[in-house]
């Protein structure tokens, strides 16, 4: 469909027309589209976020089996040969009480002086440190150690902080997608309503269209561009908050110590692509709001 | 340039308007088409650009076959027509020069051209002075007339006029037709749909009556022949 330039800049002109003349319907219908985007940029750059983090953390994982203290050498050693027979498991390392304490006591910088004091009657066990081969299995090796294995106190392998942080994500994704599929809709409805209302308004234009020989595509075009413009008009605002609102969180993160390990999504690319993103959702909303005016009110 | 066999039209709520047509117009020809409300000379006039289709039968209109084509190509026979209705049918915000304009600019003419032609037929009709009048500042014979420059804009070979004096005094009734007799004297083919027993009396052209959807007189030089 070859269209000269002077007639898309018709259609753009009747186009942009349209929406000026119902400025009510118009704005309504752009901040319906400004409210989604900016849930859907919040949404989008939270549950990224979390899985970037999320995913940080589970390459760390690693299961620290804490060896019963009740049991002798022998024993140990067994442990250790069974750990290393299981499936799945890259690698596993044996780290002595005393090795342990040592290592609690340099994570702990000048707090763990105190724990010197335990040198003498070390509280800990020992332990066997354990790498799956690939992250996502680490819960189901854990488990297995819990259930099948004698001579085991306990099981650390961070789980809470990653098998929470997923569960949350998972919950997180679900609820915003509803969330965000409702306001799509919602957004879409109200664009076919302000393009049915102008569709309606120009009436009489359109059959004379009709009777002088434009093609149906002339007739629909300008329809089309308004609820383009609308979708990209409801997109500017919330383009904006993303911009400005990562910027603070990524400047501000890094100045609270506490979440000094915690890395999000840098800046660029991310907030350039989340961006183009939710203008094309804006675009796509905007001509599919359109698409289903034209096709309900525009027989022609 | 109109070849109907055997058409029918039965509207989708089952009134049968057309019941068996048979016709052929040759270009060049002034057709006035007579008969009672509701005999079917409007249906008559869709069928032919296509603002409806047929039942059955055959329709050609400028070696087109109607009932064949594809939808995507009725925008083309249109702009091969030119259509006048009883009631204008301008947009009111726009001013005449604009009205006509339009009709050249849904066709995707260059802006020049435009220009050129729209003061053609606007002189044509005889309203070159009042391009800038929006339609409620003329009389319903400009009007008309303005709807005539309109329909002529794209060069068609074919007039088609649905009772274009109905609205009008007597008067300004044989100014319209001064018009349509000019036109046709360029070889423009002109179909009138018409109640004027005094038109189709003085100006006697071909008259084709329709009466219950079927072709019941066809006349060279005819007369209107229903008394009202
Ligand atoms: N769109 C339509 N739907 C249903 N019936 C119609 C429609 N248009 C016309 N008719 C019917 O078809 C018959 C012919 O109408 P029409 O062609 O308008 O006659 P005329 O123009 O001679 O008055 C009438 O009975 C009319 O009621
Ligand atoms: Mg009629």
């Amino acid at each position: 469909m070859a269209m000269k330039f002077r007639t898309l800049k018709r259609h753009f002109k009747e186009g942009l027309k349209n929406s000026w003349r119902n400025s009510w319907m118009t704005l309504a219908s752009v901040a319906a589209v400004t409210t989604t985007l900016i849930l859907v940029a919040v949404f989008l750059a939270l549950v990224l976020n979390l899985n970037y983090i999320a995913s940080g953390l589970e390459e760390d994982v690693q299961i620290k089996v804490l060896v019963d203290q009740t049991a002798n050498e022998e024993e140990i050693e067994e442990l250790g040969e069974a750990l290393d027979g299981l499936d799945n498991v890259e690698s596993v390392v044996f780290s002595s009480r005393d090795e342990e304490l040592q290592d609690l006591m340099t994570s702990m910088g000048e707090q763990g002086e105190a724990w010197g004091l335990f040198e003498q009657d070390n509280p800990l066990n020992d332990a066997f440190v354990v790498t799956a081969e690939e992250p996502q299995d680490t819960v189901a090796i854990a488990d297995v150690i819990i259930e099948d294995f004698d001579y085991v106190d306990r099981v650390n392998y961070g789980q809470d902080v990653v098998q929470n942080l997923f569960t949350f994500n998972n919950y997180a994704r679900i609820v915003g997608a509803v969330l965000i599929v409702a306001l799509v809709f919602t957004a879409i409805f109200l664009i076919s309503n302000t393009i049915k209302i102008t569709i309606i308004a120009r009436r009489k234009e359109i059959e004379i269209m009709k009777l002088v020989g434009a093609t149906n595509w002339f007739i629909r075009w300008p329809f089309f561009v308004e609820g383009l413009l609308l979708g990209i008009l409801g997109s500017i605002l919330p383009i904006a908050v993303l911009f400005t609102g990562y910027y603070y969180i990524d400047q501000n993160m890094g100045a609270v110590n506490q979440f000094d390990f915690i890395q999000l999504l840098p800046f660029t690319p991310f907030v350039w692509q989340l961006a183009g993103l939710i203008l094309l959702i804006g675009a796509v909303i905007g001509v599919w709001g359109s698409v289903m005016s034209v096709r309900k009110f525009l027989k022609v | 340039m109109i070849e109907m066999q055997q058409v029918k039209k039965t509207y989708p709520n089952g009134v049968t308007a057309l019941n068996g047509i048979d016709i052929n117009i040759d270009p060049g020809e002034f057709v006035y088409l007579v008969g009672q409300s509701g005999a079917g000379k409007s249906t008559f006039i869709k069928l032919i650009f296509r603002e409806e289709m047929a039942s059955s039968g055959q329709i050609r209109v400028n070696n087109k076959d109607l009932l064949e084509m594809k939808w995507r190509d009725v925008p083309l026979l249109r702009r091969e027509i030119g259509v006048v209705y009883q009631d204008f049918k301008l947009l009111p915000k726009m001013t005449v020069y604009e009205n006509v304009a339009f009709a050249l600019e849904v066709v995707e003419e260059s802006p020049r051209q435009i220009r050129k032609r729209v003061m053609e037929v606007l002189d044509q009709v005889g309203l070159k002075n009042k391009a800038r009048f929006i339609p409620d500042e003329l009389s319903g014979g400009e009007q008309q007339r303005v709807a005539i420059a309109r329909a002529m804009a794209n060069y068609p070979k074919l007039l088609i006029a649905d009772e274009p004096t109905g609205n009008l005094d007597p008067d300004t009734s044989w100014e319209i037709m001064k018009i349509l007799e000019e036109i046709n004297g360029t070889g423009t083919t002109i179909i009138m749909a018409t109640h004027s027993k005094e038109i189709v009396n003085t100006i006697k052209r071909r008259v084709i009556a329709i009466e219950g959807g079927l072709i019941v007189r066809d006349q060279h030089r005819g007369e209107y022949g229903y008394e009202v």
